[in-house]
């Protein structure tokens, strides 16, 4: 089975009923090991029990944009080749990207309250997670609010590609912005601080996490495909019975 | 000392961690369920695919290829 | 006369004419900064002090709220249809109709601005920077908002969906027009860093806006 024979709708549902399982399967086994070096990761010097957050906070950061990514690549899909999946694609990546961008402020917060002492500060990744959910939100809204899913498809798949242009100048103008209000900005954990023993659970739980990533979207496309022939049969009932 | 009084924040978005994933996998088995129910429902009233599915989509799976 | 040239005139004289609200942006960018010291109380020094700030997002609050009907109205009578068949091509169009709508609301404020920040105790070093500032930024908030305005042509509801889609986008001119506007205020930080990102901005939007705005058309309008 070539990759363009999976663009085919009904492909597609065979395709997910075959592999869902052994994917389920994989991240159960990948989560497990992951949390597994999690909890057998040592303390940080600096941040002490607390570096155990950020082995859920930054693969939720990872996700939230790789979500953003994945819609990118459908919007195209949608816009240059009016193809169906890849605005099925776009529209369930959104939901999933949100809800990982929202662990990934809580997680955020939850850890700036022992270590900053407040739940919430204008951090510059923070700040700018915060304004990627607003985007998520925004898309679902616009989803929701057109009826006609290859039109609201359409105007997603513009808003998404504005997004993933405008979100690079995002990033840099809130980094800007938080260098010059500094003072607030405490958490540094960027290149060579970071130990093996706190990089190695990292990793898993990154992989582990792009793992669930793919398997809730997959199931979620099978159930939007679901969804659009129980509309379309809907609608040929309502001809019939007219 | 230390580990005991962060304690709660690392359990806390450990179940936060929980509560979102085991919500996404709660949305996307329901659904499922619903729309598979919605389907047989259509089909036992009679209302199938244009065609049966097989054909169809290996007629298709031809025209892209 | 040019197309163009006609379709701008046609969109000013509508947007002033009675019925087409193009100072009523400038009138809630005034009711906006009066509230302001109700919130946060009458004093003068910590309203100077945040005066660039409120006013820089009072101007983008009132530049979006304009821009929901800007497609819209034109869908509903058809003339949208017609522009859409015009052999002018339709992001320029979209530019134009884009610069007609900056000219009727964006510039009213720029011009409006001044005068409203005495009530914030704005001297006139901080209301220069204010003026140069949202000269140079509100050109972008249009072309940003114009995608917008596109993308929602054809929802009954538009207003708040526009808003709540747009806002987000605008985060970059607001942080580098406030920081600009700050800077000639206080001196303390560079002007020179901030205003040019403001201007590079609003270059890019003015060319990104348009593209975006007529693709979103096309795809709506079918």
């Amino acid at each position: 089975m070539s990759l363009l024979d999976l663009a085919n709708p009904s492909r597609f549902l065979k395709f997910a009923d075959r592999v869902l399982p052994w994917l389920g399967g994989v991240t159960v086994v990948a989560l497990a090991f992951g949390l597994n070096q999690a909890m057998g990761a040592p303390d940080d010097y600096q941040q002490g029990a607390t570096v155990k957050i950020m082995f859920l906070h930054v693969p939720s950061a990872w996700l939230g944009m790789m979500a953003w990514g994945i819609m990118s690549i459908a919007a195209l899909g949608t816009l240059v080749w009016r193809h169906p999946l890849a605005d099925v694609a776009a529209k369930t990546a959104a939901p999933i990207g949100a809800a990982f961008t929202l662990l990934c402020l809580v997680t955020g917060s939850l850890w700036g309250r022992p270590e900053w002492g407040t739940y919430w500060v204008w951090d510059a990744r923070l700040t700018s997670e915060l304004v990627l959910f607003l985007l998520y939100l925004g898309v679902i809204a616009l989803w929701r609010t057109v009826e006609d899913p290859s039109r609201a498809a359409r105007a997603a798949a513009i808003l998404t590609l504005v997004g993933a242009v405008d979100l690079p100048i995002i990033k840099f103008s809130v980094d800007w912005w938080n260098t010059l209000h500094q003072g607030s900005s405490v958490f540094r954990m960027g290149g060579s601080t970071i130990y093996p023993t706190i990089l190695v659970p990292l990793l898993v739980m990154a992989v582990a996490f792009t793992l669930l990533f793919v398997t809730l979207h997959i199931a979620a496309m099978r159930n939007e495909i679901l969804r659009r022939r129980v509309r379309t049969l809907r609608l040929m009932q309502a001809q019939a019975a007219s | 000392m230390e580990g005991i009084n962060h304690l709660p924040f690392i359990v806390g978005s450990y179940a936060a961690a929980f509560v979102v994933i085991a919500g996404l996998i709660g949305w996307v088995t329901l659904d499922f369920r619903a729309q598979r129910r919605a389907l047989a429902d259509l089909e036992m009233r009679g209302f199938a695919r244009r065609s049966a599915p097989q054909p169809a989509a290996a007629a298709l799976a031809k025209e892209e290829a | 006369m040019t197309p163009l040239g006609a379709l701008l005139i046609r969109d000013m004289r509508l947007a002033v004419r009675v019925g087409g609200g193009a100072l009523i942006g400038v009138l809630f960018f005034l009711v906006v900064v009066t509230l302001v010291p109700f919130a946060i109380g009458p004093d003068l020094a910590l309203l100077k002090r945040i005066g660039p700030a409120v006013l820089w997002l009072a101007a983008l609050l009132a530049n979006l709220l304009a821009l929901d009907r800007l497609f819209a109205v034109d869908h509903e009578d058809g003339s949208l249809d017609l522009l859409l068949m015009s052999r002018s091509p339709l992001e320029l169009v979209v530019a134009v109709k884009g610069l007609a709508h900056w000219l009727t609301t964006g510039l009213p404020l720029v011009v409006a601005a001044p005068l409203i920040g005495l009530l914030l105790n704005l001297d006139g070093a901080a209301q220069a920077g204010l003026v140069v500032t949202l000269l140079a930024g509100t050109p972008a908030l249009t072309f940003i908002g114009l995608i917008g305005a596109a993308i929602a042509v054809a929802l009954r509801r538009g207003g708040l969906l526009l808003a709540v889609l747009v806002l987000p986008l605008t985060v970059p001119v607001l942080i580098f027009g406030v920081a600009a506007a700050n800077a000639v205020m206080t001196g303390a930080a560079p002007f020179g860093t901030p205003f040019t990102i403001l201007c590079a901005l609003s270059l890019a939007s003015l060319v990104v806006g348009p593209f975006a705005a007529a693709a979103a058309l096309r795809q709506e309008i079918e």
